[in-house]
């Protein structure tokens, strides 16, 4: 994003009126040509959307409360802001952008509950929203059916493709096969043991990664281990490890039962500065909760890191701090929740309406300069072309950027000879 | 699968997994005294059990960062205070609960499950808008990471180490407050029959308010003990709850021994499933068999023997 859009950040006191009342006391900043410019609503909405000639309606749906909030909050603030920014820059189409919050209560069904009665009741033009695959799993016979339009933020197995979800997060060999590519190579690594959560996203991964291991990169996977979701004792694995000796120790443990393996980890003596560790669900979010000193020296692969060193990031991230907080960090699927609001402004202003059939075929092609992680662009099975990059954990719980891919890497939901 | 492995190797993951196995079995029986306490004594199904361990853990972060902030040079003591102050706290909180809720329906013993599960929606949401919905770190002193070296191969987590002499300590005081001091008569008194003990002048609300409170100390205490080696977050408690109520209830409810012995067979079995196969499949094979000998003996392995 250019410095301009940054001109209209908000004071801490004026997020917090918003953050009761809305979008609605930043007209006040709009400059006032944008009005004269903006087209009728009855060319920019021919479907009965919360369209009006001010403003426009989109719909947040998120978890703030329940087991997931822990997780989903840094993307409803990351939704605000990016919605806040719109709007501090005249808006889309010359309409101010109004948000109705839904809570999704870590509950799948409340989810397709609330995505319903966004779409049916309040008539939003898009929801940001959802986190957990189960939860997007829930929601997206809802858009289908009432023909709504979902930005989706988190990295996710893949396996999936819809006319109404946009995934700004990636799919999982666009995350997986170019940090197995670098750990192999720079490593020279041959031996993988992979541990994860058990349910379907670090079993697909993992399936992937396997797949990669062994037929692309000619290495062995030494063990593949499941854990239940909220697991505490990771002691036995942690022993296998030991005895299997691998040369990378590959993770997707997710939730409160990341933070119990790092630290046991950590105490059972594996020094991460020694034994490679490649991670895809650690964040900076969650590296607050594990420690920095338990998971220093350990490598994550994914799209964004808070520390990146570009001129949006840069922009990005003091804005972010100054809307939430000096203390909050900014993770991979937070930014990727910023990425909503901007992809879905852009398209709208492509195709020159509201209306979610236009948004849905104008989507392939829409480019965001302005992203944090860098150039984004969506593809044609709407999700994007990213870059993916390889970090190493700090003790301030910051990443390090050791790696990123030369070019964009393509999103495929569906690879060949990987399932 | 140890084919490819020397002797030496096999020896010492073996010691290791003794080791794993052990300290499973203190964190099980750390989490499940309260408990075993607060159900077995009382009879009331607490299961706001695991908020209150988690308030034990904010306690201990809020402590660690109190340290930091204003006497940085005792931090490696920190630890110590802070699970004092989380027995205070979580024993506080408990006493005022018992006061408020729990009191109005010892007769009504199902109906404390309905009413503590919504205390622990409560606490759940109260950490949630007080700390924060994210998780916090609590930082550890440096004497209390790392491993200790045995040998070059057998390395035993500090933490570890730790948790089990906590659980020893514990476990030793409460069975003496329970089989030994006149307040842990007068429990069991009031357990055996309300009306008699109030009969021979004790007083059974006072009694019922400090059991309760000592329970849920403990809990805060375990919930402390567990910053090191678990997550602290609104949620996090949750985590602990399943397993809590499946020591107690297998070790039969009324007895402490049932307790100590139910939560070392399983995670005994637990932790040597676990090394022969996913953790995910071992945990199904435990509970599993956890069920078929709860069916034939539903009392749990050590029941009182009451004449009926």
């Amino acid at each position: 994003m250019s410095d301009e859009a940054n001109k209209g950040l908000l004071s801490p006191l004026r997020r917090k009126l918003l953050m009761g009342m809305a979008a609605v006391p930043a007209i006040t900043m709009l400059p006032p040509a944008s009005f004269a410019q903006a087209p009728a609503t009855s060319a920019v909405n021919t479907t009965g959307l919360a369209v009006t000639d001010t403003e426009v309606t989109v719909g947040i749906l998120h978890s703030a409360t329940g087991t997931m909030a822990i997780s989903e909050t840094g993307s409803i603030e990351a939704e605000k802001l990016a919605i806040e920014q719109i709007n501090a820059m005249g808006g889309v189409l010359g309409r101010k952008i109004k948000f109705i919050q839904e809570d999704g209560a870590s509950d799948w069904p409340t989810f397709a509950e609330k995505a319903k009665k966004l779409l049916v009741n309040d008539k939003v033009a898009a929801i940001m929203g959802c986190w957990t695959s189960a939860s997007r799993k829930a929601v997206l016979p809802v858009m289908e059916q009432y023909n709504g339009m979902l930005y989706y933020p988190t990295f996710y197995e893949g396996l999936e493709q819809s006319k109404n979800v946009i995934y700004t997060g990636q799919e999982a060999t666009q995350q997986i096969l170019a940090g197995l590519n670098w750990i192999a190579k720079e490593k020279g690594a041959k031996t993988f043991f992979f541990i994860g959560s058990d349910y379907i996203w670090p079993r697909t991964s993992n399936k992937i990664a396997r797949k990669h291991v062994e037929n692309v990169l000619k290495g062995k996977v030494v063990g593949e281990e499941y854990y239940a979701l909220g697991s505490t004792q990771f002691n036995s694995v942690i022993n296998k490890i030991k005895l299997t000796k691998p040369d990378v120790i590959f993770t997707d443990v997710v939730g409160g039962s990341n933070v119990a393996f790092y630290k046991q980890l950590k105490a059972a003596g594996i020094d991460l500065a020694k034994q490679p560790l490649l991670t895809i669900s650690v964040t900076e979010d969650e590296i607050d909760g594990i420690g920095g000193e338990n998971i220093a020296g350990a490598y994550a692969c994914m799209k964004y890191f808070q520390s990146l060193d570009n001129p949006n990031n840069k922009a990005f991230v003091p804005a972010f701090k100054k809307a939430w907080g000096e203390k909050t960090v900014i993770g991979d699927v937070t930014q990727a929740a910023y990425l909503g609001p901007w992809l879905w402004k852009l398209t709208v202003e492509k195709a020159g309406s509201f209306d979610v059939d236009k948004i849905a075929a104008a989507s392939p092609g829409v480019e965001f300069k302005g992203a944090p992680e860098g150039y984004v662009r969506i593809h044609e099975n709407h999700h994007l072309w990213s870059k993916t990059r390889v970090g190493r954990a700090k003790l301030d719980g910051q990443f390090e950027l050791i790696y990123e891919t030369a070019d964009l890497v393509e999103p495929d939901p569906f690879p060949k000879g990987y399932q | 699968m140890f084919g490819d492995y020397s002797l030496g190797d096999l020896g010492s993951i073996f010691v290791m997994q003794g080791f794993a196995g052990l300290i499973l079995f203190s964190v099980y029986v750390l989490m499940a005294l309260g408990l075993a306490i607060i159900f077995g004594q009382m009879g009331v199904i607490n299961m706001a059990h695991g908020e209150f361990m988690i308030l034990g853990a904010y306690v201990t972060w809020m402590t660690s960062n109190l340290f930091q902030s204003y006497m940085p040079g005792l931090f490696g003591g920190y630890f110590f205070l802070a699970m004092i102050l989380a027995f205070l706290a979580s024993g506080a909180l408990g006493m005022l609960v018992e006061w408020v809720l729990i009191r109005h329906l010892y007769k009504r013993p199902l109906d404390t499950l309905l009413a503590t599960w919504g205390l622990s929606l409560m606490l759940q949401q109260a950490y949630r808008s007080v700390f924060g919905a994210r998780e916090v770190g609590v930082e550890l002193p440096q004497w209390m990471l790392g491993s200790l070296h045995v040998t070059d191969s057998i390395e035993v987590p500090i933490n570890g180490v730790f948790v089990m002499g906590l659980t020893v300590l514990i476990t030793i005081s409460v069975a003496y407050v329970m089989y030994k001091s006149r307040w842990g008569r007068q429990v069991r008194a009031v357990v055996q029959n309300r009306i008699m003990a109030g009969a021979v002048g004790i007083n059974t609300e006072k009694v019922d308010r400090y059991t309760y409170g000592l329970g849920c100390g403990i809990a805060g205490i375990a919930g402390s003990a567990f910053t090191m080696i678990g997550s602290t977050g609104p949620t996090s408690g949750q985590l602990y709850i399943v397993d809590t109520f499946l020591v107690v209830v297998f070790g039969g409810a009324a007895s402490l021994l049932g307790t100590i012995a139910s939560a070392f067979s399983i995670s005994q079995t637990q932790s040597t499933l676990e090394f022969f196969m996913s953790g995910s499949m071992a945990k199904v094979l435990t509970l599993l068999a956890v069920v078929g000998i709860l069916m034939l003996r539903p009392q749990g392995l050590f029941a009182l023997k009451v004449r009926k």
